[in-house]
This record gives structure tokens, C-alpha cells and sequence, in this order.
């Protein structure tokens, strides 16, 4: 039945889902992280709205609804407008490529595309411009000190990130997304990428500008960085943004170290593969909720000493090492 | 084609885009798109691997800095004026690098039709088989051996094409090196002590206040 629809319609429907999914997704880790930051904190949390505070973003979103849209007069509106659009635009565009599970006809994703991995980086190293150009097109003073932070921040530590990641490719010799999850039928490959896995975890912190990195919009130095001029719905568009990039960067990780949706029991079983994948998505999303009520933040230039002088150049050893292994016994 | 239609109206616009805009930064969301479309237009040609280089290197770092540095030096600055005459005096050189520019990619166009002598496109390496396999769209793209596949790129990077990749390697190298040189200031010594130097300290300690 599903062969007989058009591909056009087959992947609209596709994306519909997953956009509906994903945005669910979104409502309720934002729930989660306060949630879960008020216990670590010994507090309650939101539990007013619906039962133990479930509606509570339901709430939020009409909130953000309603909420004056101001666009201040420095502004370049056009640039202004779009920056919030771009953000969100390509934060889900990843969600075209990442597969869930392994069903019989091949993996669970919209477009089973070779280059899957590289799509991924090709399209979240778009979404710097979100903030960067929010930042300009502001046109007020804590805004651009925020985004030129992100900018700087970001490109530094998409690099390490970027040659954490080439290790991985190495050894399952394809870019396609599906393929490195079959790789590593025998063994996960956080185990031989150990290395790898540990900078990817910290410069996707910082790729997402999360606790301990949020430089970007350190509330005590900048106001609120680079969303400072922004409200309502789009700055409601940012928080969107930056939540999903957060989940994205989680089922990267999955997918490239923790095997995906492999388990025990899951080949011939999509859906047992689908319910590992959200667990280990889940636990890398408690982890950077768990980061942000334990540390503290850091101070700029050591963000940067830190990407520069120690993350590169172990990546750069990591793929060293992994490309003589890989040359010599593979 | 009604896709190549729609990508080359889109290319050439937002190129118009990028050279007329008078904001440097609308100039840089032109590009950007610029850049997207084309990768658009690479992905038709079932160049998968090209499409998203030229996202993460183009898009991904080079534009991206060109909005940093125009953030950081003065925003929404426009184009400086030139006096009196001035078409004349942008003109001229347009004109004449344009010229070049025609001649040298005319010269390799012709160059590329011919496979057995190896144009500029290198159209014999990169294109096994020669063009019967660019209709041949049952191929794989990213297969081993298939048109801009990812071994294809690095064969003909690190074996045919090795001399010009080392060099264009080294003069971006030097480039770095000169805008340390240019940007650095004094002698690696002399910052390193002007760093060390603490923080002057105030003179004598606060009187507290009564």
C-alpha cells in the first residue's frame, strides 16, 4: 500500500510526522530540563498547569503567541526577520536525513541519503548564521558582542568536532548514516573511539551553546546575547532552534558511537530498535540537563584556549592514530 | 530541466544580489544562497560529495567569517565613495578582468571537451568513462568508482591533481602567516612579556569608607 503512494507525497507525509514528532519533542525536553534542574536544585518545578505540570508547555506556547512582536528601529528588518527562520530552518532540515530504526526495507528515515553524515554537518554549520546574523541585524550593542561570540565559538569548535568525527567515518569506511549504525554490528564504536566520543560530547555542548559554553548568551555579561531585541514568537523560534539542535546533536552521537538502534534482540525488530535509539537520545539528553545544574560557566578566553590548544589537537592525533590502524589491519 | 531552470534563475539573481546589494551583509545572505543553489545544482548532477563540500567549506566557514569580520568592524558600513568619475574608475578594471576571466575559462572549456588532453575541468579523471555515464543515472552516487564519489575525489586529488592542491595548500599558508605577521605586532618576545606584565595594581590599599 505505502509502494503505491508517489514519492512526493510518501516524503511529505514522512516529514509531517516527523516534524510533528519532533516538535513534540522539543515542548517536552524543555519541560524535562526544568524539571529535572528544580530537583537537582530542591525545588518542585512547573506543576500547576495540567497534572504534574504537563500542560505547562502547551502554556508557554500561547504565551509566546501572544506576546508583542517588537522589531527595535536600528534593526535591518529584513535581516532581522529572517535570522529566526534560518535558525529553525536548519535545525529540522537534519531531521531529513537521520534514521531511527532498521525496518525491512531499509533504514526508517526520510531520505536514505550516501552522504548522510555530511549532510548533517553540511546543514548544522548553517545554523550559526541564525545567530550570527540575529546578532548584526539587532543593531544593538549586546546582541553583536553575543553573536560575534558565537560566531568565533562556533567555528573553533565545529572543527574538532568535524575531525572527532572523520575517526568514525575511517572506520566504517562510508558517510552513509545507516551504514556506520550496521559497522558496528560487533562492536559500539564509542569503545574504539573513546578518544573520539569524549570531544565530540564536549564540542556538541558547545556547538548547541549549552552550560558550560553558553558564552553566547551569558545572562550575567550580555543580557540575553544574541536574542536580547527578540520576543515573542520569534524569539520563541530561537528556543525552538536551539532545543532541537540539542536533540539532533544527541542522535548524532547515538548513531556514530552508541550503535544507534542496535541491542539486544533489536535485528528483525524496528520497533524494539526505535525504543533503544529514544533511550540512548533520552540519556545524552538528561546528561546535558545534568551539565547545566552542575557546572559553571567559562571564562571566554580559556573557551577558546581549550578548543584551540587541546580539543584540535587530539582530534587531529585521534585521526591520526585511527587512520594508521585503519590503513595497516583493515 | 524545469529544476535547472529554477536553480539558474535563482543563481544568477542572488549573484546580482551579492554585487548590487549596498549592505555588505545583505551582500553575504545573497551569497549564502548563491552558494545553497549551487549545491542544489551539484546534487542533480548526482554529486553528493561535491555539494556538501561546498556547503561545509563555503557556507560553513569561509562566508561565515566575512559576517564575523563585518560585525566586528563596524556594522551596516556602505560602499565608500569613490569621487568624481567614478564609473570610470570601476569600470576599467572590470572590463579588463572580466576579459581575462572569459579568455581562461573559454580556454578551458574548449580544453575539457577533448578527454585524451586533460583540460583544466578535468573532465578524463573525474568523469570515468568519459560523459556516456553522466546520463547513466542508475549508477550509485558515492558508490566506489561512480561519478563524485568520495574515492574518485581523493584519487584525483592525491595523484593527478597533487601539485596544484600542495601549492594552492601553501600560498594559503602563506597568506595565514603574512596576516599574523601583518596583524601579530611586535616580536613573539615582546607580547609574550606584555602579557605576562600583571595588571596594575593600585597604588595603595582603599581606605575603607567611614
Amino acid at each position: 500500500m505505502i509502494e503505491a503512494l508517489p514519492l512526493w507525497l510518501l516524503v511529505a507525509i514522512k516529514s509531517l510526522v516527523l516534524l510533528i514528532i519532533v516538535i513534540t519533542l522539543f515542548a517536552y525536553t524543555m519541560l524535562a530540563e526544568r524539571k529535572v534542574l528544580a530537583y537537582m536544585q530542591l525545588r518542585v518545578g512547573p506543576n500547576k498547569v495540567g497534572p504534574w505540570g504537563l500542560l505547562q508547555p502547551a502554556a508557554d506556547a500561547l504565551k509566546m503567541i501572544f506576546k508583542e512582536d517588537l522589531t527595535p528601529s536600528s534593526a535591518d528588518p529584513l535581516i532581522y526577520r529572517l535570522a529566526p527562520f534560518i535558525a529553525v530552518f536548519t535545525a529540522l532540515l537534519a531531521y531529513a536525513v537521520i534514521p531511527f530504526s532498521q525496518g525491512e526495507h531499509g533504514p526508517w528515515s526520510i531520505a536514505n541519503v550516501n552522504a548522510g553524515i555530511l549532510f548533517v554537518f553540511a546543514i548544522t554549520s548553517m545554523g550559526v548564521y541564525g545567530i550570527s546574523l540575529a546578532g548584526w541585524a539587532s543593531g544593538s550593542k549586546y546582541p553583536l558582542l553575543g553573536s560575534v561570540r558565537a560566531t568565533a565559538q562556533m567555528i573553533s569548535y565545529e572543527l574538532a568536532m568535524t575531525m572527532s568525527v572523520i575517526g568514525v567515518i575511517l572506520q566504517a569506511s562510508t558517510t552513509s548514516l545507516s551504514g556506520i549504525v550496521e559497522a558496528q554490528s560487533r562492536m559500539w564504536f564509542i569503545v574504539p573511539q573513546f578518544l573520539g566520543f569524549l570531544i565530540y560530547i564536549i564540542t556538541a555542548v558547545a556547538e548547541t551553546n549549552r552550560v558550560p559554553f553558553d558564552l553566547v548568551e551569558a545572562e550575567s555579561e550580555l543580557v540575553a546575547g544574541f536574542h536580547t531585541e527578540y520576543s515573542g514568537l520569534r524569539f520563541g523560534l530561537f528556543f525552538i532552534a536551539e532545543y532541537i539542535n540539542m536533540i539532533t546533536v544527541s542522535c548524532l552521537a547515538t548513531l556514530l558511537f552508541l550503535g544507534g538502534w542496535s541491542g539486544p534482540g533489536s535485528s528483525g525488530h524496528p520497533l524494539l530498535g526505535l525504543l533503544y535509539f529514544v533511550i540512548k537520545v533520552f540519556a545524552f539528553l538528561f546528561f546535558y540537563i545534568w551539565l547545566r545544574g552542575t557546572l559553571p560557566r567559562l571564562r571566554y578566553d580559556r573557551l577558546m584556549a581549550f578548543g584551540w590548544k587541546v580539543l584540535l589537537p587530539l582530534a587531529t592525533l585521534n585521526l591520526l592514530v585511527t587512520a594508521i590502524v585503519v590503513a595497516l589491519w583493515y | 530541466m524545469a529544476v535547472f531552470v529554477i536553480l539558474a534563475v535563482a543563481l544568477i539573481a542572488s549573484a546580482v544580489g551579492v554585487i548590487s546589494a549596498k549592505n555588505p551583509v545583505h551582500s553575504v545572505v545573497a551569497l549564502l544562497t548563491n552558494f545553497a543553489a549551487l549545491a542544489v545544482l551539484y546534487l542533480t548532477l548526482s554529486g553528493e560529495f561535491l555539494a556538501m563540500i561546498q556547503m561545509i567549506v563555503y557556507s560553513g566557514a569561509i562566508l561565515i567569517l566575512f559576517v564575523f569580520v563585518i560585525a566586528l568592524l563596524g556594522a551596516g558600513t556602505s560602499v565608500g565613495d569613490l569621487g568624481p568619475n567614478r564609473l570610470a574608475k570601476v569600470m576599467t578594471p572590470a572590463v579588463i578582468v572580466g576579459a581575462l576571466a572569459l579568455v581562461v575559462l573559454g580556454y578551458a572549456l574548449l580544453h575539457a571537451q577533448n578527454p585524451s588532453g586533460g583540460g583544466m575541468l578535468g573532465a578524463a579523471t573525474i568523469l570515468p568513462g568519459s560523459q556516456s555515464q553522466i546520463a547513466a543515472v542508475t549508477i550509485m552516487p558515492g558508490a566506489d568508482g561512480a561519478f563524485g564519489s568520495i574515492a574518485d575525489f581523493g584519487r584525483a586529488l592525491f595523484t593527478t591533481y597533487l601539485l596544484p592542491f600542495e601549492l594552492t595548500a601553501f600560498v594559503l599558508l602563506i597568506a595565514v602567516i603574512g596576516v599574523v605577521v601583518l596583524a601579530g605586532g611586535g616580536a613573539p618576545e615582546r607580547r609574550k612579556a606584555a602579557i605576562r606584565e600583571p595588571i596594575a595594581k593600585p597604588k595603595r590599599r582603599m581606605e575603607p569608607t567611614r
